[in-house]
């Protein structure tokens, strides 16, 4: 179904473009809202369903309207009629076309052909080389689906556990850290 | 072309299912549970309730079963008023954004196990979407629900609607994190995050919180069950507390709590558009009752393993659907009961209850969950 794969890129783009576009925040946070969903219906595309199900749950749902709820205690009049900060754009600029770059080598380095079509069969194929898989997942990959979620369950938690550590340690730092900033007294 | 004939026959199941739940099913049990809850709070208060309005221009009154017609018409018939001080996109896009999350959610509800219809070989699910990663899907679609409330509040660009988005946003927020911490336990223990097969699993070896079947007429549990019924009646309870919360339902239905915020964030709304708020507030309600069915109390299986999930013959698989929805009303009627019952909670208690007893005790449940399975571990 490329048909769908053009209409959700489109949907991105445009979303995307309207982001940086538009003078009010309220509408670039919502924007950038749209343009996740449509970057979650392209992971889903690509049978990764855990991947784009999680970004809208921590993006759209989480992250965004945190955002969201702090433009809106703002006063947005005075952030409407601010000039345009050059610098900024500049940077923005140059970050976007090392991005282009960066894409351009690794794709130039990828062989599509060497995977094997459909890349569902890889991926099957790399799925069952898995230990350990629960009942759950076995019966998903008899009937050739992949059991997503409960590969990178295990592959986290397997082999990466030490990494997973701590990364939770540093959330837990930052949590702490952000409860003291706001604790503190003002002297 | 020759493709879109083969996805032909998968479009017309799933446009069926959809306009049959959504609009049949769904749609009508919300404009009931607003007549339910007049008639349920009247009966509490030992008053009548609408009892009047029946067959139009005749003297058939059908208990008052023609409100919710009416209701609707009156909506629909009222000025359409937009204040001039609103900022017009999002006080326009805000009731959208409110009702379709919650009618989203229903995609991955199982309702049913399978229906056998005469004449076709493979029994349909009874299921729009039969996703693996059904939870996290509904999680997904439920946190978006709070984007209409947070515009509706913003874009009427007044006070007490500000204040009621403000609440609404950070009550739902706080409680997202109990709820999904609530489910926890449940994943655990089934494994698995399709919704259809974790009711399957519990119409074979009884509820999540009824681990019961028969051996004859002999009821027979295990103590692996028996132990992991501690843990699942705490998240029973946290996840039935944070739906309420999460649906803005009294006692915690501070967003728009008449007493300080007159109507909080639909203040400013009239016509369709506030029903529209109306009416997704009680299609979260519903679906979130259904999910709460469905977790813990067997959603479509009857109790004990008795009956079949109807892939064979066309009778089980219509009880099926009928103890489901039996179930769901019977949740609905609890969520009314409560509602004319319990008090408001003050604004910081509510807080308090998420952040500080909640989110503590559903972590230490998930703890409790593992170490329970640990030691009944089949080896």
């Amino acid at each position: 179904m490329d048909v769908l794969f053009y209409i959700f890129s489109a949907i991105m783009i445009l979303f995307g473009l309207g982001v940086v576009v538009s003078r009010n925040p309220v509408t670039s946070a919502l924007c950038l809202v749209v343009s996740f969903l449509g970057l979650a219906a392209l992971f889903i595309q690509l049978d990764a369903f855990f991947i784009g199900i999680v970004q809208i749950l921590v993006y759209a749902g989480a992250v965004m309207v945190l955002f969201l709820f702090i433009i809106m205690l703002l006063d947005l009049k005075s952030e409407e009629h601010q000039p345009m900060n050059y610098m900024a754009f500049a940077g923005g600029v140059i970050l976007a076309v090392v991005f282009v770059v960066q894409l351009a080598s690794v794709l130039s380095s990828f062989k599509a052909g060497e995977l094997g079509f459909p890349l569902q069969q890889h991926e099957l194929t790399l799925a069952e080389n898995a230990e350990g898989l629960p009942e759950a997942a076995q019966e998903r990959m008899a009937e050739e689906k992949l059991p997503d979620v409960h590969l990178v369950g295990r592959t986290i938690f397997t082999h990466f556990n030490f990494p997973l550590q701590v990364v939770a340690v540093l959330l837990l730092v930052s949590t702490i850290g952000v409860v003291i900033l706001s604790k503190r007294k003002l002297t | 072309m020759a493709e879109l004939l083969l996805i032909l026959p998968g479009l017309i199941e799933a446009t069926v299912k959809i306009v049959g739940l959504v609009f049949l099913v769904i749609l009508p049990m919300v404009a009931y549970s607003v007549y339910a809850e007049r008639r349920f709070s009247a009966l509490l208060q030992d008053r009548v309730g609408p009892n009047r309005v029946g067959i139009p221009f005749t003297k058939i009154s059908l208990a008052g079963l023609g409100q919710p017609m009416a209701d609707g018409l009156k909506f629909i018939l009222k000025e359409d008023f937009t204040p001039a001080h609103v900022r017009k996109l999002y006080y326009w896009l805000a009731p959208a954004l409110t009702m379709v999350p919650a009618l989203l959610t229903c995609a991955v509800l199982p309702f049913g196990g399978y229906l056998k219809v005469p004449f076709v070989d493979e029994p349909f699910r009874l299921v729009i979407a039969d996703l693996d990663v059904g939870i996290l899907f509904v999680f997904a679609i439920a946190s978006l629900g709070v984007y209409g409330i947070v515009l509706a509040g913003w874009a009427s660009n007044s006070k007490y609607p500000f204040l009621g988005g403000i609440r609404s946003s950070s009550q739902m927020i706080s409680y997202e994190i109990s709820l999904g911490l609530s489910v926890i336990p449940i994943l655990m223990i089934y494994g698995d995050l399709n919704l259809g097969s974790i009711v399957q699993q519990q119409h074979e070896h009884g509820w999540a919180l009824l681990p019961v079947t028969l051996d004859g007429l002999k009821p027979v549990i295990s103590m692996r069950d028996l132990a992991l019924l501690v843990p699942l009646s705490i998240s029973f309870v946290i996840f039935v507390t944070s739906l309420f919360a999460e649906t803005n339902r009294l006692p915690f239905d501070l967003p728009e709590c008449e007493t300080e915020l007159v109507a909080g964030y639909h203040t400013e709304y009239s016509s369709m558009k506030f029903a529209l708020f109306f009416l997704g507030e009680y299609a979260a309600m519903i679906i979130g009752s259904g999910f709460a069915v469905t977790l813990f109390l067997g959603g479509w299986s009857l109790p004990f393993g008795l009956g079949s999930d109807g892939s064979d013959s066309l009778f089980w698989g219509l009880v099926g659907i009928g103890t489901f929805f039996a179930k769901v009303i019977g949740f609905i009627l609890f969520f009314i009961w409560i509602r004319w019952s319990i008090p408001r909670f003050r604004y910081d208690q509510l807080m308090r209850l998420g952040w500080v007893f909640f989110f503590e005790i559903a972590l230490f449940n998930i703890l409790l969950t593992a170490a329970i399975l640990m030691i009944f571990r089949q080896s």
